[in-house]
């Protein structure tokens, strides 16, 4: 194995034990993605308040980076402020997985990664500009979603 | 192998990739040649000579590089018609690979041939490239399209065949001659009897048998055979199509354009006798021309060597990777009845992330749905990992395959 582990324990752990897996009825915001070539396949699922996220949740199918990236997300959201979580950089995530080095050495893998954070930043836009009418909140996050990976 | 005039050191001795090492400086183990296979030093100078030395146009101008290339275009025609037993040329029609073979056939056979009522019968193991096709051409004409389903032994039910011919209403059956994800090797000769007797056409993917086994298209039966050169050592982007004569003759154009034609005027055009037909616009000329560098080196090997040499390792590699922790295998698990190709998956552990841990070990191997996602959903997963294995393969390679999968056992605490 390379110098730059990708499975390690707490990658394993949160592959086996999703944290926040399961479904949220009837969110504010709700949105599907999935890596095409490689099968990763999730929803996210978040309830809003105000401004501040109140709850998340994900559920379906992928292999240990998407499950344990998506998981450390929800965890990394819940209670925070949308404004906050719209500036969220790749690195942010990555860096609580010690997974900054797929970057540089796994274009593919990155997709797995980074595939619920491009979700979350599509769900916030769409619920900016469908559900809040304010494109202006909304601002270049669908691009940034779009240039994710 | 069994080749009296080919070892296996020599054979590997002629693919350059096999030198390379990959990922931290491990030697290459190149397991997936049922996506593509790696091309011997015969067909790379063989390309390399063609552009130095002859490169031109084919068909039309008279110069002495257009009438050696010509003639060497039409020598593989004929070197194809050789290997798989056919005795016309003509019904050789060069395409760019298996599904622009396949699309060929949808289009220019299926709009004419296919109405609304009928049924085309397709299976739940094909590619991709054998089930789009029959969706549009079924959607298109208010035809039907009915699958053969698979056992659990990853084998046709045939007699869910019977069902469908029994209707009177089967136009064309399309199969694979071997599953491309779970190696089954397809009864086609069962299937071409029935066929015949209820009067429908049959066409086989011959993608992943062609490169691996000895097929003899002239006794065979079928109506139409389709496969891909870059799976046989050859270059990307040449295919065959070969169909019988007369229901080629009788079929329209796929493309319109140069080549295809025999005299165009402002608003009516006749066609160029076969196969030209079918060939419209410049081919791939120069990696046509190299297919035969392949061929001749399949030739020399022995189509029943490379079969008994794939039987040998699918064996070895089938035995061991039984012992393997927390796996399971899908297919015949049978080294005779399937091709040189074992798909498998670890118990929750995504395919993915068995691929990127043996790829650490050099071992190339393809996770993914295969484009087979109507297999994928049969089997209940969103992917598998594939082991497929060719002439070059050693042993050696296999023992390096089961230490990685050993390895993810231990990684996934399985």
């Amino acid at each position: 194995m390379s110098a730059d582990p990708i499975y390690t324990e707490m990658i394993i752990e949160y592959s086996r034990n999703p944290s926040n897996f399961g479904k949220i009825e009837n969110p504010h915001i709700h949105r599907h993605d999935s890596n095409p070539l490689c099968g990763d396949s999730i929803d996210l699922y978040v309830n809003v308040d105000g401004n501040k996220i109140t709850e998340v949740k994900f559920d379906g199918k992928g292999c240990a980076i998407c499950m344990a990236c998506t998981s450390v997300l929800t965890e990394m959201i819940k209670g925070k402020n949308l404004e906050e979580v719209k500036n969220f950089k790749k690195d942010d995530l990555l860096s609580e997985l010690g997974l900054e080095h797929l970057i540089k050495t796994s274009p593919v893998r990155i997709k797995c990664a980074l595939l619920s954070l491009k979700a979350l930043k599509y769900g916030i836009y769409s619920y900016f500009v469908d559900k809040m009418n304010d494109t202006e909140a909304a601002g270049n996050l669908k691009e940034e979603a779009a240039s994710l990976y | 192998m069994q080749s009296t005039t080919y070892s296996l050191d020599s054979i590997r001795s002629d693919f350059p990739v096999l030198e390379r090492k990959v990922r931290d400086n491990k030697p290459l183990v190149y397991l997936d040649n049922a996506a593509t296979t790696q091309k011997p030093i015969q067909v790379i100078d063989a390309i390399t000579d063609y552009y130095k030395n002859h490169n031109s146009n084919i068909h039309r101008a008279v110069h002495a590089l257009a009438e050696e290339s010509t003639e060497a275009f039409e020598a593989t025609r004929g070197k194809v018609a050789k290997f798989l037993n056919v005795a016309d040329t003509r019904e050789i029609i060069f395409v760019k690979g298996t599904t622009e073979a396949i699309n060929l056939v949808a289009y220019a056979w299926g709009r004419d041939n296919v109405q609304k009522g009928d049924i085309v019968v397709t299976t739940e193991y094909e590619h991709h490239s054998n089930i789009v096709p029959w969706q549009l051409l079924t959607q298109e004409t208010g035809a039907e399209l009915k699958y053969i389903d698979i056992d659990e032994n990853g084998e046709l039910m045939l007699e869910q065949l019977d069902e469908y011919l029994a209707t009177g209403k089967v136009k064309l059956v399309a199969v694979s001659h071997v599953s491309n994800v779970l190696g089954t090797i397809t009864d086609v000769k069962e299937i071409i009897k029935k066929c015949k007797n209820a009067d429908a056409k049959i066409l086989i993917d011959g993608a992943q048998a062609v490169p691996h086994m000895k097929v003899d298209i002239g006794n065979l039966g079928c109506d139409f055979y389709a496969f891909s050169a870059h799976k046989m050592l050859g270059p990307t982007g040449v295919g065959v199509l070969w169909a019988r004569k007369e229901i080629l003759e009788k079929m329209r154009p796929f493309l319109g354009g140069g080549d295809m034609i025999r005299e165009v005027h402002k608003y009516e055009t006749t066609w160029n006798d076969l196969p030209y037909k079918f060939e419209a616009g410049t081919p791939n000329v120069a990696d046509v021309i190299c297919f035969t560098a392949a061929i001749d080196y399949l030739t020399k090997i022995g189509m029943d060597n490379v079969r008994n040499h794939e039987i040998e390792l699918t064996k070895y590699a089938l035995e061991k990777m039984s012992k393997v922790k927390g796996i399971v295998i899908y297919g015949p698990k049978d080294p005779e009845k399937q091709g040189g190709v074992i798909s498998f998956n670890f118990k929750d552990v995504h395919p993915h992330d068995v691929a990127t841990i043996v790829d650490k070990n050099g071992v190339a191997i393809r996770s993914g749905h295969h484009c087979a996602q109507v297999l994928m959903e049969k089997l209940e997963v969103p992917a598998t990992n594939r082991a497929s294995f060719y002439i070059y393969n050693t042993k050696q390679e296999v023992d390096v395959l089961i230490d990685s999968l050993d390895q993810v056992a231990k990684v996934f605490k399985l």
